[in-house]
């Protein structure tokens, strides 16, 4: 940025570009402004605030309280601490269960409507995408009716001798209850008696209650057939050259998958990874029209949580900063899962086996008889990761690009 | 480099004129509020705006033609919009500093708008004041103000399944009046079909007991918290008695959403609901044979919890005298018994009450719990509190009553100090 080469004056031909430009994007910026960044704003001076609700926030006689709100949730040792902490842990356990197992579904639904030999391609992606069309207080709605205590899903285990849950209104923790098969009813004291945030390290550990685990399904459910388009998006771009080498090579399907086309994908599956931490982070709806935080406060979320202090107990100063915090977290679990799935320079040692020998080093050449050499077949290592190291070179050169 | 950090200047100028522009339109908003507890009402040619939070059809018509009827006698518009959710609509309002003029208030919502003070203290200005239910004006006391007029009201009593009843060689005489004859009766009821009693497990039905004995999670003008007192651990270790006698059980561990369910269902032979419950049994369970007493009494005599809302009028209307009258019209014993028929709640004014028990024969212990009912906590945050209670009290029936308690009380404590 140091030499820039003097751009000619403004009055010639393209003069007004730049002016025309700021005007083309004036209103989606006043716009944006208008209702994201000042309120985003609003919302921050409120976290810091002593607002009670009345009137504007920016009036005179709302005062600046420094981080109060934000040690009351954090360090209060009251009951807006370890709401907070059950809030995180419910929505912590959501999180766990929900991302890997709706990015492992969408993949595999992709993987399947994207095979060219599937008749009805066409109707089974509208089928597996059209719960995410329909609105999520109907399918909550829905759910609520199939997991009633005498529902369709208890029926249905009732067919198959299990005795089901009474789902929503269960506020056991799973984990708990697969330790009381076991006779463990409550745990060490270690556990029991040390706390972090006014909740118990062995609740932290109990696992999705219940009724939260039937949450999980239900986001399960809704959210792959949208995940599953973006795969198919990504799946529809890989060339069609990188797995026929691999094909070549003599790689099995499965391993074409593995180590071919699932690499290929890493930018579309961070897409998928970030954008179902930040969805499952901020869950709401769901909770708003299906239990409110019931049973027992197991299936309270943080949004949850932040309207609920606002709305209905007038705590509008904690209702924000729970907000913030919130933002906080989603903002270093991205940061994090960013860092995990990052492209690495392929260590000196992996190269090494991608290296193809120099010829004049080797005159008679390996003993190698090209792809249909039988111990090629069987070895699946020297071939494959050729076709591997030129899936990832085409990644790094992708990417370079600046993809991510 | 230097393009960055004018972009970044120019995105903190435009948020900053931003608040700024919000924040003088607010300022307007601020001019007009004026803090009128202690002065003179307001008074305008303002329509008025009546806000509620309906439980059907039945009572959103009740309501738009008492207050239509109000309209065309006074020659003041006024207008009822029924709210999707009441809470978030009126924070809403008063954040906007343009509320409705009239709405529906809860006993919990009642200290936060209190303290901030988006309400207007009129219940000493109303001419049948001294018409309501004393219980109730307490209810709605907040730092020795009367806020608002009890809307109308709700007592627990106890429900019997008439056939059940029978079945089991029980007789009229045999109703229990006490705690132990309680006892007696819900291990006769039980049976294989069904439990003695049936009942939600929290503390709106569990507070009950407490009540029996002689205490409450706070005193009655929520100032002080009285949650681990003997008497409530009185009140929730008769109840894990009965639950470990097998003739006790919560509602939903019977696979009913509420005492009522189970009730209609025959799941339970007993159960402890307010006069709700009737509506359910016509509309849901029209074939159920019951009966209605009043809850046994305690070691500490008779006791009940009451649950109310009032008809709240906002600081900063433009026209509160007008407010004022039609909330008088509202709660005059005639409008009160015409909501009473389209959708039954008890009337909060004792003027209407021998009306009301003519009417309604069998309702009448409801009414008659008015005399020595307590109310529910009021004290701001106190909801939670109890949302939190609730949660320890699903696992009474192995928990310990002290423990529990003790929990609730230092949290209660916490909003008091």
């Amino acid at each position: 940025m140091t030499t820039t080469t003097r751009r000619p004056s403004r009055s010639g031909l393209r003069g007004g570009e730049a002016l025309s430009g700021y005007l083309f994007t004036a209103p989606m910026v006043i716009l944006l402004g208008l209702f994201l960044v000042v309120p985003v704003l609003m919302a921050l001076w409120v976290s810091f605030s002593d607002w009670t609700g009345r009137g504007s926030p920016l009036s005179g006689n709302v005062n600046f309280v420094g981080l109060k709100n934000y040690s009351a949730l954090l360090t209060g040792g009251g009951l807006a601490e370890q709401d907070f902490g059950t809030a995180l842990k419910n929505n912590a356990w959501y999180v766990v269960l929900v991302v890997p197992l709706q990015t492992a579904l969408a993949l595999f639904l992709a993987v399947l409507v994207n095979r060219q030999i599937l008749k009805g391609r066409g109707f089974f992606r509208t089928a597996f995408y059209f719960p995410s069309v329909t609105s999520s207080v109907a399918i909550t709605v829905l759910w609520l009716f199939l997991f009633n205590s005498t529902g369709a899903v208890n029926k249905l285990l009732s067919y198959l001798g299990v005795k089901g849950p009474n789902w929503f209104n269960d506020p056991d923790g799973i984990i708990h209850n697969f330790l009381g098969l076991f006779g463990v009813k409550s745990g060490p004291s270690a556990l029991t008696n040390s706390t972090a945030l006014g909740v118990s390290w062995w609740d932290w550990l109990g696992g999705p209650s219940v009724a939260m685990f039937a949450f999980v399904l239900l986001a399960v459910f809704t959210t792959s057939g949208t995940f599953m388009l973006l795969f198919i998006a990504g799946l529809q771009n890989l060339g069609g050259d990188v797995t026929e080498a691999a094909m070549m090579d003599g790689a099995n399907g499965w391993q074409r998958f593995w180590q071919v086309t699932l690499p290929q994908l890493r930018p579309t599956l961070f897409t998928v990874l970030t954008l179902g931490l930040i969805g499952c982070w901020q869950v709401f709806d769901q909770i708003y029209t299906g239990t409110k935080g019931a049973p027992g406060k197991t299936t309270l979320t943080p949004a949850f949580l932040s309207y609920q202090s606002a709305f209905n107990n007038q705590e509008w100063g904690q209702g924000a900063a729970i907000a913030f915090l919130l933002f906080i977290i989603i903002v270093l679990f991205t940061l994090l899962q960013r860092w995990i799935l990052a492209e690495r320079k392929v260590s000196k040692r992996r190269m090494r086996g991608y290296e193809v020998p120099p010829k004049d080093g080797d005159p008679d050449g390996p003993k190698d008889d090209g792809p249909e050499g039988p111990d090629d077949w069987k070895d699946g290592n020297g071939p494959l990761k050729v076709a591997t190291g030129i899936a990832a070179s085409q990644i790094i050169s992708k990417n370079q690009g600046g993809s991510i | 480099m230097q393009r960055r950090t004018n972009r970044w200047l120019a995105a903190g100028i435009l948020a900053t004129a931003g608040v700024l522009a919000l924040s003088a339109c607010s300022s307007g908003f601020g001019a007009g509020s004026s803090d009128s507890s202690g002065g003179k009402l307001t008074s305008s040619k303002k329509a008025l705006t009546v806000l509620i939070g309906s439980s059907g059809d039945a009572e959103t018509k009740a309501v738009n033609s008492a207050v239509a009827d109000w309209s065309k006698s006074s020659g003041t518009d006024a207008k009822v919009s029924v709210a999707s959710d009441l809470n978030q609509q009126l924070a809403q309002g008063f954040s906007a500093g343009k509320p409705a003029d009239v709405f529906y208030l809860s006993t919990d919502a009642l200290a936060g708008y209190a303290s901030n003070g988006s309400l207007l203290a009129y219940g000493d200005n109303l001419k049948n004041k001294a018409d309501f239910y004393p219980s109730l004006v307490k209810s709605f006391t907040y730092d020795n103000k009367f806020y608002c007029a009890p809307k109308d009201f709700s007592t627990l009593a106890l429900e019997i399944n008439t056939d059940m009843w029978k079945a089991a060689g029980l007789t009229d005489a045999d109703i229990p009046t006490t705690w132990d004859q309680l006892e007696t009766v819900a291990k006769k009821l039980t049976t294989d079909g069904h439990v003695g009693l049936g009942i939600g497990g929290e503390y709106a039905r569990l507070g009950a007991f407490m009540t029996e004995a002689g205490g409450n999670l706070m005193n009655s003008d929520s100032t002080k918290a009285t949650a681990n007192s003997s008497e409530n651990i009185a009140g929730l270790d008769y109840a894990k008695k009965l639950m470990a006698d097998g003739s006790l059980k919560y509602a939903k561990d019977l696979g009913a959403g509420w005492g009522g369910e189970a009730f209609g269902k025959g799941l339970a032979a007993m159960t402890i609901e307010g006069n709700w419950i009737t509506g359910a049994m016509t509309s849901d369970y029209p074939t159920v044979n019951y009966t209605i007493a009043p809850l046994p009494a305690g070691p500490a005599g008779k006791g009940t919890l009451q649950f109310t809302n009032c008809w709240g009028i906002a600081a900063d209307s433009p026209n509160q005298a007008a407010a004022v009258k039609l909330v008088e019209k509202l709660t005059s014993s005639s409008d009160q018994l015409a909501f009473s028929t389209a959708f039954g709640p008890m009337p909060s004014i004792k003027s209407a009450a021998d009306t009301w028990k003519k009417d309604n024969p069998k309702l009448v212990p409801f009414l008659e719990a008015a005399d020595y009912a307590k109310g529910v906590p009021a004290a701001k945050g106190a909801a939670d509190v109890v949302t939190d209670l609730n949660s320890k009290l699903e696992s009474l029936a192995t928990g310990d009553p002290k423990t529990i308690l003790d929990a609730t009380q230092k949290n209660l404590e916490a909003l008091v100090k």
